[in-house]
């Protein structure tokens, strides 16, 4: 069997701004982190391979210092790891995205058919959770979202067991491989890497491909090949926030007397 | 895999929302989308539609009307009992390609994201996640779909120029719902779909509900939050009081769910809940951007923290700097005494 999981690097979002002058990203500087959803997913996926067997491969797109971040995964004990590295793909939407990720899958299954693709629920940078999908619709195979864990997976019967989260309740589902899986941050608790898997990490180099090494169109890939498109960012408006007492000065119950009015006018009471 | 960029796309007219539905009810979103739709399917001259896939139609047909929808899309049948992607995502794809709506929008609820993620590549186009504003250049009817990124640090307009419907999800409680007007009338559209539970590769084995804590923060109109601030799992109990002295629920900032003081079902912000109540009580919540995004649509904040630099306050329609624990039980009075007056006043 063989499981492929999607990794993204991601910036540390809780440090991104919006230059409020020329109304783009200020990205120098900002530390790039592993899309914390994907520890899950890849996760999922060496729980697979200890209960049955098999082999886990990682594939990221991104800028060559991507490397970095799936250096960091395969320690945890996976087997390979893939970057897809290219101009052509910069500027991609979740459309484009999962087209180009679905190539790279079409291209490992040529090495060991691909049974099963584990992404995280979404990334914290873009926050969509479309690209998973995307990469099921792009192939053809089922999908399985929003999963807190797959229970069973049935290599004779092409068959996977696994257990989505909704907001009404969970439920289990069956369905046929190959399926996408996504993970919810309430999969199972994250294994630690090991040693063993530091040290192999440490002496491992990913495979990196250009668009000359997977079937695609060019037409279909960064930004001409998406569909939405940027038209500007901006930083959030700000809500103008109202009066601040202080207990210090108002002393206690005239501060909070001056709440509680607020709630009388504003007939919340 | 060749993309439709053709003049095609000319012939999309219609703004359409997804209705998702479980055990005979609307998911609230669903009708909360009519209000942004409304007013673009009027911008642009226009109907406004709803899709409805599954049993129970009619009845949630006629609500939708109510709710401000012209049309109502009905594919009905016995494989779409249960939501799941592949039955849905055929009668939708169906629907689209026979009616071409220009404009789609779904809930962004985790069937609304399942399904609206795999439409969007069926038919080819582009998709916006979570949008919080939605409007129309009416001259070139362009969707223009904004939405928060990188954790609600930046805000983003997105098109999606050349391809048909411009589809985008919405968070529930983002958008207001519009007024119910009871007896407005709609027109109602069938449609067959040939698809038998043979063709389905995915089966639903177990459903467990929920087991119900009572505790619904998005629905809450009054929640009284707690953050790191309260200093423990115990304190909680004096947020309890608050709460229940407003007759609101609790809710906990993502610090207060990842220590174990409370579950998840609690958590505002971006990993956990948006929620839009008429007044929302942040108690030792500092504020970081991914919890402001899910709350700073309540109507009035009151803030209490003893650090007058908390960002949570640039938000607060009134905000206490000072000890929370002396600042909670005095409010907890001072609002029970206002409630029992108002009480003897009637």
């Amino acid at each position: 069997m063989h499981v492929v999981v999607c990794v993204k690097q991601v910036p540390d979002t809780t440090q991104v701004r919006v230059d409020p002058v020329t109304n783009t990203l200020i990205r120098e500087g900002i530390p790039t982190v592993v899309n914390p959803f994907d520890y899950y997913a890849l996760e999922c996926a060496l729980s697979i391979k200890a209960r049955f067997g098999a082999t886990v491969t990682l594939i990221s797109m991104g800028p060559p210092d991507a490397v970095k971040s799936l250096k960091k995964c395969l320690a945890y004990g996976a087997d390979r790891a893939v970057l897809l590295t290219d101009r052509a793909f910069a500027g991609s939407d979740t459309w484009a995205t999962s087209y180009a990720l679905s190539a790279a899958v079409r291209r490992l299954s040529q090495d060991e058919p691909v049974d099963i693709v584990i992404c995280g629920k979404q990334t914290i940078d873009g926050d969509t959770a479309q690209t998973g999908p995307g990469i099921a619709r792009h192939l053809g195979w089922q999908q399985v979202t929003y999963s807190t864990g797959v229970e069973h997976v049935d290599p004779d019967a092409r068959t996977i067991t696994a257990e989505r989260k909704l907001e009404r309740g969970k439920e289990i589902v069956r369905t046929t491989l190959p399926v996408v899986v996504t993970v919810v941050e309430d999969a199972p608790e994250i294994r630690y890497a090991s040693l063993p898997g530091i040290i192999t990490s440490l002496r491992y180099t990913p495979e990196t491909w250009s668009v000359q090494q997977v079937d695609v169109e060019l037409a279909n890939l960064g930004l001409k090949g998406s569909p939405t498109k940027v038209k500007r960012i901006f930083a959030p408006p700000q809500r103008s926030g109202g009066e601040v007492v202080s207990v210090e000065k108002a002393g206690l119950v005239d501060a909070v007397k001056s709440a509680v009015d607020v709630l009388h006018t504003q007939g919340v009471l | 895999m060749p993309k439709t960029t053709d003049d095609s796309i000319k012939d999309f007219r219609g703004v359409w929302v997804y209705v998702e539905h479980a055990d005979g009810k609307a998911t609230g979103v669903s009708w909360e989308l009519l209000t942004p739709g409304r007013h673009m399917a009027d911008a642009l001259g226009v109907e406004l539609g709803v899709m409805i896939v599954g049993d129970s139609g009619s009845r949630l047909a006629t609500e939708a009307f109510a709710y401000g929808a012209d049309i109502a899309y009905i594919i009905d049948g016995p494989v779409f009992s249960h939501y799941r992607t592949e039955p849905h995502m055929r009668a939708v794809v169906h629907l689209i390609n026979k009616y071409q709506p220009e404009i789609f929008l779904l809930g962004a609820t985790v069937t609304g994201r399942d399904l609206a993620s795999a439409i969007a590549i069926e038919v080819d186009t582009g998709l916006t996640a979570d949008c919080t504003q939605l409007g129309v250049d009416v001259e070139k009817r362009l969707f223009e779909m904004t939405r928060p990124a990188f954790g609600g640090n930046i805000m983003a307009t997105i098109l999606c120029e050349q391809h048909r419907p411009q589809m985008a999800t919405v968070r529930p409680r983002v958008m207001p719902m519009p007024a119910r007007q009871p007896g407005r009338l709609g027109r109602i559209v069938r449609e067959e779909l040939e698809l038998k539970e043979a063709d389905i590769a995915t089966k639903i084995l177990k459903f467990f509900p929920t087991e119900s804590e009572g505790v619904n923060i998005a629905e809450a109109d009054i929640i009284v939050t707690a953050g790191r601030g309260v200093g423990s799992a115990e304190n909680l109990r004096m947020i309890e009081e608050l709460a229940q002295a407003t007759g609101g629920v609790v809710g906990a900032s993502r610090a207060v769910v990842d220590l174990g003081w409370i579950s998840y079902a609690h958590q505002v912000g971006q990993t956990g809940k948006t929620v839009r109540p008429r007044l929302y009580i942040a108690v030792g919540v500092s504020g970081a951007i991914q919890h402001l995004v899910g709350m700073q649509n309540a109507d009035t904040i009151i803030a209490i923290n003893n650090d007058p630099e908390a960002p949570i306050f640039s938000v607060a329609s009134v905000g206490i700097v000072g000890d929370l624990f002396e600042v909670v039980p005095e409010l907890t009075r001072q609002i029970k005494a206002a409630r029992e007056q108002a009480a003897a006043n009637v």
